[in-house]
């Protein structure tokens, strides 16, 4: 059995592994991996995406299971925050766990921005396990085309 | 003995032209039989694949070919199908498999055959 929690494909430094000569070292290249979101914590650690366009940010966060009431969503300058807890499910009586890969627990990741937005006009939505983040740029951060003048 | 146990997926794989991955399960037993919640996030009912042939439960979902909403500024997700593989024992009936998905999440349930289950015998 590993030792070593599952976790998404956020590290980049797993492929890796195969050279590694120690478990040390496969330790201090996982808690060493940095990503443009928050590093290695605790509890469970959801894939995402962010998509940019001329008019909007989007953050894609796969969260399967859950339902809308769980997520906790915010905003604070331009660093975006998810959070949420997923419950294990309550066993019935009788029943037996056979195999157990899913996570469970409390979940949180944040991601800076890559354009200022305006905050009052973000929306969410959650379909098909996914959580949706749409974030409507900032007038000053849209692109501006600039006319040349012909003298 | 009442078993479900995993095709390796490593000898299908060379076969296979598409990467796929692999989802993340959780497997219940009761009495009734067994209960299989796959994570599938990003699949939608007409995504689902369910099949059971020769004693093997086959789960496969395919996400639509979305439009991204942009330019991807950072991936961390894949757009890979899900595929999973299983070796049903015989206790299982397979004309008695359910399966539906809810916000990514794919239940499957496997019922044991009525003859196979535990019976309790009267002593008169």
């Amino acid at each position: 059995m590993s030792i070593i929690r599952y976790t998404t494909p956020k590290f980049t430094s797993w492929s890796r592994v195969d050279r590694l000569s120690s478990l040390r070292d496969l330790f201090d290249t996982a808690f060493s991996a940095k990503g443009s979101a928050s590093g290695y914590t605790e509890g469970w650690v959801p894939a995402l995406d962010i998509f940019e366009d001329e008019e909007k940010v989007s953050v894609q966060v796969e969260l399967p299971g859950m339902t809308k009431e769980a997520f906790d969503i915010s905003l604070h300058d331009d660093v975006l925050t998810i959070a949420g807890e997923r419950k294990a499910e309550a066993e019935a009586q009788g029943s037996a766990n056979y195999r157990r890969e899913r996570t469970f627990g409390s979940f949180t990741r944040s991601v800076t921005l890559p354009s200022a937005v305006n905050s009052d006009a973000v929306k969410a939505s959650y379909q098909e396990g996914v959580l949706t983040i749409t974030l409507p740029k900032a007038e000053a951060a849209k692109p501006r085309k600039i006319e040349v003048e012909l003298n | 003995m009442n078993t479900i146990t995993e095709n390796a997926p490593t000898t299908c794989n060379s076969a296979l032209p598409v990467k796929t991955i692999v989802p993340r399960v959780n497997i219940h037993q009761d009495e009734e039989g067994y209960t299989i919640k796959a994570e599938m996030p990003g699949v939608s009912k007409d995504g689902v694949e369910v099949t059971v042939e020769d004693s093997q439960l086959k789960i496969v979902g395919r996400r639509k070919g979305e439009e991204t909403p942009g330019r991807a500024v950072y991936r961390e997700r894949s757009s890979a199908e899900y595929r999973r593989v299983f070796d049903l024992d015989r206790s299982i009936d397979s004309s008695k498999v359910s399966a539906q998905i809810d916000q990514g999440l794919l239940t499957v349930r496997l019922l044991k055959s009525e003859a196979l289950k535990p019976r309790r015998i009267a002593v008169s």
